[in-house]
C-alpha cells in the first residue's frame, strides 16, 4: 500500500480520522473497564449504592470469591457447558460443511437456506419457540419423543433439573451456532483444489484417510477460530440461561457465570463482588482470544 | 456401493437434516397462525390449515408493541448512522496511512471486540445511571456503538484495503485534490461495504438483550426483545397464549431474517477470511 503524501502531510490526518471511534470506546467501555477493576478491590454493597463511600479492601473480593465453593461449582459447570457445546458445534458443523460439499446442487442449496433461516433467528425469537418445542404437556419435543415405542415422555419437564436443563440451553446453543461453523468450514474446503483430492483418490486413499490426511489440514486455520469463536462465545452465554430461568427456575443451581453476575449485581447488590466476577470472566476471554487477535493482526501486516 | 448411490443417499440426508434445522423456525410461524383452541389440544397441529391472524392481532391489541417498535428503531437508527461514520473514518486511517499509534489501535479495536457484554453490564449501568441516562435511547446507544464499532472499522477496513491506492493517486495526477480523489473514486466503490456494516450494526442492535435489560428497566423505554419476553411472562401468569407468543416472536423476527439474508456472504468472510487465506 503507497501513502504518498503521508510524509509532506504529516501524522495529523489519520490522527483526526481516529478520534471519534477512540471516544466512543473509551467512553462505552474504557470507562467502565476502569470503574470495574477500581470497583472489584472495594466493598461495594447496598450502603454504597446510597452513596456511602466506598472503602478499599484490596483483594479481599477476590479471596473471598478463590474461597466460595458456589463460585467455584458455577465456573466448573460454565467451563462444561462451553466444552461441550463448543465441540459439538464444531463437530456437527464440520460434518454439515463435508456433506455440503458431497451432495447435489438442489440438496446442497436446500440445507444452506434452512441453516441461514436458523442462523438470522434473533435469540429472544429462538429462546421463546424452543421454549414452546420444550413445553411440559403440550409441546412437540415431548409429543414426538412419546410416539418412539417404550419412551414414556408425557409431561416430562426439561427445566426442571440442572442437567437436563443445561442440556436444552446446550442443544438451543449448538442450534443457533452449527450455521455459522458450517459456512465457515464449507469456504474453507471450497479452498481444497480438487486435484489434489483426485490424486489422493488415484493414490488408493479412502474417504477416512483423505479427511485425516489432506483436507483437516487444510481447513485446520478455519476449524481452529470457529472453535476459538465458539469457546468464547458459550463462555460467556446469559440471555439464553436467562430466558431458560424465565419459563424454568431461577434457582442458584441453574446459574452459568453470566446469571450469577447478573445476580450478584441486581439481587444482591453487591457490586464490588459482581465486578470481581466480571474481571475473571474477561480475564479468561482475553486470554482465549489472544491466538484469534494474532491472526487477525497478521492478516493487517499482510 | 456406487459412488452415484452413495451421493444419492447423502443428498436424502443432507434435505432431512435441513428440514430438523429448520423446524423451530417453521414451527414459530406454523403456531402464530394456529388459533387458541387448536394449540390448547395435547396433540399438536403440523400445519396451519385452519389459519388466523388472531393471533398477531392480539400480540399488537395494548399497543406497547409499537412503543417498543419506535424504540427499537430509534436506538437502530442511531447505532448504524454513528457506527458507520465512526467506523469508516477509522477505516480509512488504518488503511490508508502508516501513523504511530497505529498499531496499538488495532490491537485495542480486536481486544475490544472480543470483551462480552456479560463482563461488563455491572460497570455499564453504574455509569449510565450515574447521569440519569437510564431508559433514554442515548444511554444504551453508547454502549451499542461501543461495542458494535470495533467489528465494523475491522469489517470496512477490508472493503477501503481492497480499492488499490493507485486508482486514487491517478486521479490526483489528473489534478484532483487527496481528499477530492477519495470522495470521487474510491467512495463509491465502498457502497456495498458500507451497506454490509450498516446491516451488521443494525442486527447488533434490534437484537440485543443483555444490555438493554440492565439499561433499560421501565416498562415504556423497552426495545422489542425486552417487550417479547415481558410478553411471554405477562402470558405466563394466566395460561400462557402460545398462539400470540408465537406471533409476537415473528413479529420481531422478520426483520432481521429479511436483513440477514442480505448480509450473510460479507460476514462469515469478515470473521474468518484471516484464516481462510491461510
Amino acid at each position: 500500500m503507497s501513502t504518498v503524501s503521508n510524509a509532506r502531510r504529516g501524522i495529523r490526518v489519520p490522527l483526526l480520522l481516529i478520534v471519534p471511534a477512540i471516544a466512543i470506546l473509551v467512553l462505552g467501555m474504557g470507562y467502565p473497564m476502569v470503574w470495574q477493576v477500581v470497583t472489584s478491590f472495594q466493598e461495594y454493597g447496598l450502603p454504597q449504592q446510597f452513596g456511602k463511600p466506598a472503602p478499599f479492601v484490596f483483594l479481599d473480593n477476590y479471596i473471598t470469591l478463590a474461597t466460595d465453593s458456589q463460585l467455584w461449582l458455577v465456573v466448573a459447570k460454565s467451563l462444561a457447558f462451553c466444552l461441550v457445546t463448543a465441540f459439538l458445534t464444531l463437530g456437527i458443523g464440520t460434518a454439515l460443511a463435508l456433506l455440503m460439499s458431497s451432495v447435489t446442487k438442489t440438496a446442497r442449496l436446500v440445507l444452506q437456506v434452512a441453516l441461514l433461516l436458523a442462523w438470522s433467528m434473533p435469540v429472544v425469537s429462538a429462546m421463546t419457540v424452543w421454549i414452546w418445542l420444550f413445553d411440559r404437556r403440550r409441546g412437540a419435543i415431548n409429543y414426538l419423543l412419546d410416539m418412539i415405542p417404550g419412551v414414556n415422555m408425557n409431561r416430562f419437564d426439561w427445566l426442571s433439573t440442572p442437567l437436563t436443563f443445561l442440556l436444552v440451553a446446550s442443544i438451543i446453543v449448538v442450534w443457533m451456532s452449527v450455521p455459522f461453523v458450517a459456512f465457515s468450514v464449507y469456504a474453507g474446503l471450497t479452498q481444497v483444489s480438487d486435484e489434489v483430492m483426485e490424486a489422493a483418490q488415484l493414490d488408493g486413499a479412502n474417504g477416512w484417510q483423505r479427511f485425516w490426511g489432506i483436507i483437516l489440514p487444510m481447513i485446520r486455520p478455519v476449524i481452529s477460530i470457529v472453535l476459538l469463536l465458539q469457546l468464547i462465545w458459550d463462555l460467556r452465554v446469559f440471555t439464553q440461561i436467562k430466558l431458560l430461568q424465565d419459563a424454568g427456575s431461577k434457582s442458584g443451581e441453574f446459574d452459568l457465570l453470566g446469571t450469577y453476575i447478573y445476580k450478584l449485581g441486581t439481587s444482591a447488590q453487591d457490586f464490588g463482588m459482581a465486578s470481581a466476577v466480571s474481571i475473571l470472566v474477561l480475564g479468561i476471554t482475553v486470554a482465549l482470544s489472544w491466538f484469534y487477535i494474532r491472526s487477525l493482526l497478521k492478516e493487517d501486516e499482510a | 456401493m456406487s459412488s452415484r448411490l452413495t451421493r444419492g443417499l447423502l443428498s436424502a440426508l443432507a434435505i432431512v437434516i435441513a428440514l430438523v434445522w429448520v423446524f423451530p423456525v417453521y414451527w414459530m410461524v406454523n403456531s402464530a397462525f394456529l388459533p387458541t383452541a387448536i394449540l390448547q389440544s395435547f396433540i399438536p397441529t403440523f400445519f396451519p390449515v385452519k389459519g388466523t391472524f388472531s393471533n398477531f392481532a392480539g400480540a399488537v391489541a395494548d399497543g406497547s408493541f409499537f412503543s417498543a417498535l419506535g424504540m427499537s428503531v430509534a436506538v437502530t437508527l442511531t447505532v448504524v448512522v454513528f457506527c458507520i461514520v465512526f467506523a469508516f473514518l477509522a477505516a480509512v486511517a488504518i488503511s490508508r496511512f502508516r501513523f504511530r499509534g497505529r498499531r496499538s489501535f488495532v490491537i485495542a479495536v480486536l481486544v475490544v471486540q472480543m470483551l462480552p457484554a456479560e463482563g461488563l453490564f455491572i460497570a455499564q449501568y453504574k455509569m449510565v445511571s450515574s447521569v440519569h441516562l437510564l431508559d433514554s435511547v442515548i444511554g444504551v446507544s453508547v454502549i451499542y456503538i461501543a461495542a458494535v464499532v470495533p467489528f465494523t472499522i475491522w469489517m470496512l477496513r477490508g472493503f477501503v484495503a481492497g480499492v488499490p491506492a493507485d486508482l486514487e493517486e491517478a486521479a490526483m495526477v489528473d489534478g484532483l485534490s487527496r481528499f477530492g480523489a477519495f470522495m470521487r473514486i474510491t467512495f463509491p466503490l465502498l457502497a456495498p461495504g458500507l451497506v454490509a456494516s450498516g446491516v451488521y450494526a443494525f442486527l447488533q442492535a434490534w437484537n440485543e438483550f443483555t444490555v438493554a435489560l440492565v439499561l433499560l428497566p421501565s416498562e415504556s423505554a423497552q426495545t422489542l426483545p425486552l417487550w417479547l419476553r415481558g410478553f411471554v411472562q405477562a402470558s405466563a401468569t394466566r395460561e400462557t397464549d402460545w398462539g400470540q407468543v408465537m406471533a409476537a416472536s415473528t413479529l420481531v423476527a422478520v426483520p432481521v431474517i429479511i436483513f440477514f439474508l442480505i448480509v450473510q456472504g460479507r460476514l462469515t468472510s469478515g470473521l474468518v477470511s484471516g484464516a481462510v487465506k491461510g
